[in-house]
């Protein structure tokens, strides 16, 4: 029972010469979570949870290969290189080998920490990180150019311009599904939440609580109805709602492509600004946000100043599902569909939350609720996932969309926008969209709602 | 790194794809399930099909290369790890179900189809083939059958060596070798079949197996029985047998294992109770109803302190996952786990438990113990840390010392996981200096160069018995 050294593997001498790869490897050694490290005990119960290895059979492409990568990097007996900064990038990020681990190993974190240093220390092209740049850092932070953005899109729309790139095959230029996926992108809003309906939204019926609105930043531009929805079924559930305006971007995908220190950044401002708005819970609803919310005390685990803040925080976020299932029953109406719905990875494996959105799709009134085959699974949306790796993406989408055609549903459901929009944009590659749509949880108990409320005021107009 | 020669002619062979010798490749083939052991492969080829399989052979025999059959990496005795470098040969490409045989009641399979997917299709038909090892979701039936590993339905059904029929395998020259067939009954020499059963990859690569199935029970029921006292389980257990009952799964867990299992499963399982039974009976509705009732006399008469029978067949089977999942959930507690199966006979099981528990007294370790009470088969885990050296050797010598134990009771080293390379020193405690003979003998017959999973089952390493022989 000795431990075997690794043989023919030379040990990695990192105060050699300086190369980019070198110093990703110092880091490595030095930012990694030891422990999280050690946890693995390579049993090898993550393999049938991980899409890529699915995909692939490669064990380096599998949860517990990557953790063997990352531990051959921070013990010094493998150099990082670029095969290894591509397997970090070909992770989805699902976490699905988090809910399939017995050991309770944080993949997520680890593979964090592994983007952190290669987005800090791998050579990249200027045109990478540039485009990190616009984005991550100029664009998602600003309330104000986001609104730009959608005010933009909106234009990009109204005014024909979207109808004249797709009829003059100005289209075609974009990879295929990237025209299918302007195809599906809903109309931008340049109005979010707050100037929609303001900040603080009073409770209906007995009071359950206070409950402040994580907005987002896509969110709140492309999913603008989705927000406004939220707010009003969480009043209809009895809460009272403040969407406080300093509220900023919850840096998912900054963690996810390794911008710590920016995550780091708006984590301080959220907690800051949610603290003051003295709320009893913090309301998600995108599974992707949620998450990453929930992190924010491990995220700053080691700022003393911040910990009981960041704490208090994480410990106070909610997903809309499960409060709105806490709350008053919400005066749903029937909706006679068939339904279906699609697992947020984020949601599910992140903030642990299963159960109850399909709890509440099964309160509709005459609604038919459809279990999907491998519904746990990730769609190969994640966060940007089917723009770096359209190949990967696209297969994972496919194979999904058979599943989703065999449940004959006529909704869709999910509760990421990430997700939402890779289901359309399936759809649309299946051919399906005349038979069926796809709609974020909020929505569609909305669409039963209001139902309701317009049956309502027809029987007032009638009287 | 391959030498350049050799890489060029795999991959004319296999093509570009399916030969690997870069860094990363190689750093995840360097391990099993197995802690403590590492070490890396000068390479890593994945066959499609057996005739490609024969002609890695027989590059690897040219150029004098050590072969490692590898299925999913699941093993827990390091016997996929490759030690002496060389080729890890990986068998998931050679994935398919080739026939399932109603008249005959066979399946005949690829090395690299998943156990479970087995039990899927095969259960999809009305039929069954029992062999269950815990990590069935992934490990493969080639990997099942060069362990003959073991699982929850031993004790009525037997390991995996009762199911297999025929099998396919390429010796290390390169050359097919068939043994058995669709046979229930074929006594035509020696029987090859059983031989290559759970050698560990060190006589040939398996690449096709024919295997018998049985009718699928028409239904299943479990129970869970706790004791404040490791006795009166005991107890329990032998009356069982005693009583004429077989269960299809009878199965322990002591107080430790249980208060982790379900802290991840959540399953509701008491944390103040000394151990637990889990017990399933399958068959006949009417039978299976008789067998629980009296199993549920036995357990109250033998001092149970609260017994419980799941409500549906799926309350059960919840139950006995979360039992297949202790060993993993037993890493919560303790980085580094180092699971042993030694296997007495039933009736010292009580005996055994209690050696284990002063064992972990003497040398000041943690040790959880759960397994296959019915079969004796049980799995004393040390709950250690590879980075803690001076508790890595206290392990060591308390590993020895409950072999010692165990096979004083009349038990044996490894019930189920092999010997591979972790409990090589032990192999000639138990089978003699003849039979360690005998067995390099057969070694030699089948693989003269010794390039088929090298360092595995024979040990450099002999150690002193403390009992002397």
């Amino acid at each position: 029972m000795t431990q075997t050294a690794p043989t023919k593997a030379k040990m990695v001498n990192h105060n050699a010469a300086a190369s980019p790869w070198n110093e990703l490897g110092r880091k490595l050694a030095l930012t990694l979570d030891t422990e999280e490290l050690t946890n693995c005990m390579r049993c090898g119960f993550c393999l049938p949870a991980c899409p890529t290895y699915r995909e692939t059979g490669l064990e380096a492409a599998s949860p517990r290969g990557r953790i063997a990568l990352m531990k051959a990097a921070h013990d010094g007996w493998m150099m990082p290189d670029p095969a290894f900064q591509q397997q970090m990038d070909f992770c989805l990020g699902c976490r699905a080998c988090e809910s399939a681990c017995p050991a309770d190993v944080r993949f997520g974190r680890l593979l964090e920490q592994s983007r952190a240093a290669i987005a800090e220390h791998a050579p990249q092209s200027q045109r990478e990180k540039g485009l990190r740049k616009l984005f991550l850092r100029g664009l998602f932070p600003h309330r104000y150019r986001l609104r730009l953005m959608g005010a933009t899109l909106a234009l990009y729309r109204k005014t024909g311009l979207h109808w004249f790139v797709h009829k003059s095959g100005l289209a075609r230029i974009l990879p295929l599904h990237l025209r299918q996926l302007d195809r599906i992108l809903p109309a931008a809003s340049s109005q979010g939440v707050v100037e929609r309906i303001g900040t603080v939204i009073p409770a209906q019926g007995k009071k359950r609580g206070r409950v402040g609105l994580f907005r987002g930043c896509i969110m709140d531009v492309v999913f603008a109805d989705t927000n406004e929805n939220t707010a009003r079924l969480l009043a209809a559930a009895g809460y009272e709602v403040v969407i406080p305006p300093e509220q900023t971007c919850c840096g998912a995908l900054h963690a996810h492509s390794g911008e710590e220190g920016e995550a780091l950044e708006l984590a301080r401002h959220n907690i800051q600004t949610f603290r003051q708005a003295d709320v009893d819970w913090i309301a998600s609803n995108a599974g992707g946000c949620g998450a990453q919310l929930m992190e924010t005390s491990y995220l700053l685990k080691d700022d003393a100043k911040w910990q009981a803040d960041a704490h208090w925080f994480s410990t106070r976020i909610r997903d809309i599902s499960q409060l709105l299932l806490a709350g008053n029953p919400l005066p749903l109406q029937s909706l006679p569909k068939r339904i279906t719905y699609q697992h947020s990875c984020h949601l599910q494996n992140g903030m642990k939350v299963a159960g109850a959105p399909e709890s509440l799709i099964r309160s509709i009134p005459d609604a038919t609720y459809v279990d999907l085959f491998e519904g746990d699974r990730c769609c190969g949306s994640a966060g940007i996932y089917n723009l770096t790796h359209p190949e990967t993406s696209m297969n994972i989408l496919d194979e999904k969309m058979n599943h989703v055609k065999e449940t004959a549903a006529d909704i869709l459901v999910t509760t990421n926008p990430g997700c939402l929009l890779q289901m359309k944009l399936g759809i649309e590659r299946a051919g399906l969209h005349d038979r069926m749509e796809a709609l974020h949880l909020v929505d569609l108990l909305m669409q039963s709602m209001k139902k309701g409320e317009n049956a309502h005021e027809r029987t007032e107009k009638a009287q | 790194m391959l030498k350049s020669e050799m890489k060029a002619e795999l991959v004319a062979v296999l093509g570009d794809a399916h030969v690997r010798d870069d860094t990363e490749s190689r750093v995840s083939y360097s391990y099993d399930a197995t802690p403590l052991y590492q070490s890396m492969p000068d390479g890593v080829v994945f066959p499609s099909t057996t005739q490609e399989v024969q002609s890695v052979l027989r590059i690897a025999s040219k150029y004098n290369t050590p072969v490692i059959g590898r299925g999913s990496g699941s093993n827990l005795s390091a016997d996929t790890v490759p030690v002496n470098g060389g080729l890890v040969m990986v068998m998931t490409r050679m994935n398919r179900i080739l026939e399932i045989d109603k008249e005959n009641l066979t399946a005949t399979v690829q090395p690299g189809v998943y156990t479970q997917a087995l039990h899927q299709a095969v259960e999809k038909e009305g039929l069954f083939y029992p062999p269950d090892p815990s990590s069935m979701k992934i490990s493969t039936l080639g990997g099942n059958i060069a362990e003959c590993s073991g699982g929850l339905r031993g004790l009525k059904y037997g390991t995996t060596k009762d199911y297999v029929l025929g099998l396919e395998a390429v010796l290390a020259n390169g050359e097919i070798l068939r043994t058995g067939g669709k046979l229930y009954k074929d006594v035509a020499g020696y029987d090859l079949t059983k031989l290559l059963i759970g050698s560990e990859g060190t006589l040939a690569i398996i690449t096709e197996a024919t295997l018998k199935l049985i009718p699928l029970p028409q239904s299943r029921r479990a129970l869970v029985a706790h004791f404040d006292d490791l006795d009166a389980a005991a107890r329990t257990v032998s009356a069982i047998i005693a009583a004429g009952i077989i269960p299809c799964t009878l199965e322990f867990m002591d107080r430790k294992t249980i208060q982790v299992v379900e802290e991840y499963a959540r399953i509701g399982l008491p944390q103040e109770m000394d151990a637990i039974l889990l017990i399933e009976q399958d068959g006949p509705p009417v039978l299976v109803e008789q067998d629980i009732q009296c199993i549920h006399r036995i357990a109250a008469d033998n001092g149970a302190a609260h017994i419980a029978i799941a409500e549906t067949e799926a309350d059960g089977s919840r139950l006995l996952a979360a039992r297949r999942s202790a060993l993993s959930a037993l890493a919560r507690l303790r980085p580094t786990l180092i699971l042993e199966d030694t296997t007495v006979p039933r009736s010292r099981i009580a005996d055994m438990v209690r050696a284990i528990n002063r064992i972990a007294a003497e040398y000041n370790l943690e040790i959880c113990t759960f397994g296959h009470a019915g079969d004796g088969n049980l799995h004393p885990t040390f709950l250690t840390d590879a980075r803690n050296q001076a508790e890595i050797e206290r392990v060591e010598q308390a590993f020895a010392d409950m072999v010692e134990t165990a096979l004083q009771l009349g038990g044996t080293i490894t019930g189920e996981h092999g010997v591979g390379m972790a409990k090589a020193p032990f192999l000639e405690w138990q089978v003699g200096k003849t039979g360690i003979e005998v067995m390099k003998g057969i070694k030699r017959a089948f693989d003269p160069q010794g390039i088929l999973n090298p360092g595995k089952i024979f040990s450099d390493r002999s150690l002193p018995r403390k009992g002397g022989t």
